[in-house]
């Protein structure tokens, strides 16, 4: 297995990976695209340090609304600047905003067809001591589900800082998942990004399986792939930051090369992104997925790295899969 | 603001009774959607309509214009048989579309369907967010000299929703006098009369509590419309709710204060007066005639 050279993957990702938070490439993709464009304006419902948005909130005093802990207002208020030509960015928690604001975001935002952005921190079981409550680890289904929502899940704190800007520049209603702790930066400034664009990380000759993520669980991807690698069997990983629009082309040229998927998330297995994938592949080509996330269950209190494990989308339990998946294909 | 010359009333009271009677008509031939909130919010509409809103009917989306929000969707068919007969579509066609497969009047109002209406609306208690969004950007674009209003029209059992008081807690905060909140207090819902189902009294003191200016009036009385109207847009450091205090299924005897005509249309209501076979032709006649001894008291 060689990282792919197009991918400008960062050279110290496997010895010792900077770490920066998620969102704060969010944060400071925020403030640059709100220097490039005035009809951006910010909103957050008591949570700005929390998800990053003060570095914008600081710069653009005059284009940022504080609605207090009033996440449903915060998606009704947002849509309504959208009709009167803003761009709005909210922010909350993933469990409050798109959790519990889910039909007003739904209605007055993908219905109307209002360009508001929806940024949701502290996404997935790594949000760590927090516990259950606080864990979003449903909303990727809920959002995906909605017509004209994109959904996009960076991998790294870079990659968030582009997507926030990226996504500024489209008309589309938009998911950010964010994840709340210090995550390992995996791309660099030269690594391209697109939405709807799925990057794929690695280079082999002959590969095995298709390893496919997002969020923070592509670095554990490229660890397990490095780890299989050693063991002299070959995979491929993409980072399919995009889950909505899918990148379909990308995908089913990876799958046909390899006839094997396995899939990683930190969400449920039911309606994340593994879901996502599993639902164009059965009509198109239809090969064994193992799908790597929580099991239908509510998280709990613990360090970041300990709840991975625990759920099961830790490296061992990646290269498990990889096995597992193999062994069928093999049938 | 000067008063309404005699002329101006009746004109306004002579295009409510068009509008009344146009709604009629569609639910008539839709034969389902709902009859007592359209009814009682006819003059207010035709108010709008007619005498306050900015707007250029054949240019919707004029960026000068000011907004109407209706929260409550569900009231729509009095706010397309408004617009149709203000120019945004053509009555005759609405008369028969109601509710119909590849309508822009659909069951709801949807924004892209019928070009004029601001924004999707009915599940209850997200108009006033996106009214206060709108009052927001546009003041943000204009400044405190802002002159483009936003109307948001609400039903009264919709304040049971709570995100409408987060709506007000912030429009109250910002100080947002761009932003004018029409509540229709009809008294009624699906299931009954508000004080019984969940009591909203008092319902003055909640708004100013947020710190709203509130003008309670007659709904029916083009008048008292006016005049709040014009308070609210002179009020400077506030946003302005006017409390109407309306008769659901004003102008239809049979429907006029029964909750049971709140959510069915002529022939499916309930039938303490008619049976439903006979709903609908009564109904056309007495719209038609103001309910004929009103009309010799009229004229």
């Amino acid at each position: 297995m060689k990282l792919h050279q197009r991918q400008a993957i960062h050279k110290k990702i496997f010895t010792n990976p900077e770490m920066s938070p998620i969102r704060s490439g969010f944060g400071e993709g925020l403030k640059e695209a709100g220097g490039r464009n005035p009809r951006i304006v910010a909103l957050c419902a008591d949570l700005t340090e929390s998800t990053k948005m003060n570095l914008f909130a600081d710069a653009y005093p005059d284009r940022f609304i504080q609605v207090g802990v009033a996440e449903q207002n915060l998606a009704g208020v947002a849509s309504g600047m959208a009709a009167a030509g803003k761009i709005p960015f909210i922010s909350s928690y993933a469990m409050f905003s798109p959790g519990r604001n889910w039909e007003q975001i739904r209605t007055t935002i993908c219905y109307n067809d209002q360009p508001v952005k929806i940024a949701g921190s502290h996404a997935g079981i790594s949000v760590g001591p927090d516990g259950g409550t606080h864990q979003a680890i449903e909303d990727i289904a809920i959002t995906r589900v909605i017509p004209r929502m994109q959904v996009i899940v960076p991998a790294d704190s870079i990659e968030a800082y582009k997507a926030t800007i990226a996504c500024a520049g489209t008309k589309s209603p938009t998911y950010l998942r964010l994840a709340r702790e210090k995550t390992p930066i995996i791309t660099t400034d030269r690594s391209p990004f697109e939405i709807g664009k799925a990057n794929v990380m690695t280079e082999s000759v002959d590969p095995q399986v298709v390893i496919i993520a997002c969020g923070p669980m592509v670095f554990n991807a490229l660890k397990a792939a490095r780890q299989l690698a050693d063991t002299g069997l070959e995979t491929i990983v993409i980072n399919n930051h995009t889950i909505k629009p899918l990148d379909k082309k990308t995908i089913l040229r990876e799958v046909k090369r390899t006839g094997a998927v396995v899939t990683v998330e930190e969400h449920q297995r039911m309606g994340g992104m593994g879901s996502a994938l599993a639902e164009f592949l059965v009509q198109t080509y239809p090969v064994p997925i193992e799908f790597l996330g929580v099991s239908d269950e509510f998280g709990q209190s613990g360090e970041p790295e300990e709840l991975v494990e625990h759920y099961g989308m830790g490296i061992s339990h990646i290269v498990e899969a990889v096995h597992r998946v193999l062994k069928r294909k093999r049938g | 603001m000067r008063h309404l010359h005699d002329d101006e009333i009746k004109k306004l009271e002579e295009r409510a009774q068009e509008v009344r009677e146009l709604t009629i008509e569609a639910l008539i031939h839709a034969g389902s959607g709902h009859t007592a909130g359209p009814l009682g919010m006819a003059d207010i509409f035709t108010y709008l309509y007619f005498h306050a809103l900015k707007h250029h009917p054949h240019q919707p989306n004029w960026p000068e214009r000011d907004r109407l929000v209706l929260s409550n969707g569900h009231i729509c068919p009095v706010l397309y048989a408004t617009m149709a007969l203000a120019g945004y579509a053509n009555p005759a066609d609405y008369q028969k579309r109601l509710r119909k497969f590849g309508s822009p009047y659909q069951g709801h109002p949807h924004r892209e369907w019928l070009p004029g209406i601001e924004t999707s609306s009915g599940p209850l208690g997200s108009g006033l967010s996106q009214a206060t969004g709108m009052a927001l950007a546009l003041r943000m674009d204009t400044g405190s000299a802002v002159d483009q209003f936003v109307y948001c029209l609400m039903s009264d059992a919709e304040l049971q929703a709570g995100s409408t008081w987060e709506a007000a807690m912030l429009a109250g905060k910002e100080r947002l006098h761009n932003l004018i909140g029409v509540v229709d207090r009809n008294n009624i819902q699906i299931e009954g009369y508000t004080e019984d189902i969940m009591p909203l009294e008092p319902l003055r003191d909640k708004w100013e509590a947020w710190n709203w200016h509130v003008i309670e009036i007659d709904g029916h009385n083009f008048e008292a419309i006016h005049a709040a109207i014009g308070e609210a847009q002179a009020v400077f450091e506030k946003p302005t709710v006017i409390i109407a205090h309306t008769i659901p299924g004003k102008g239809l005897q049979m429907a006029e204060r029964r909750f049971g005509w709140h959510g069915n249309p002529p022939g499916k209501g309930p039938e303490d007066v008619y049976t439903k076979a006979e709903q609908a032709k009564k109904m056309l006649k007495d719209i038609r005639t103001l309910g004929g001894t009103i009309r010799s008291e009229h004229e």
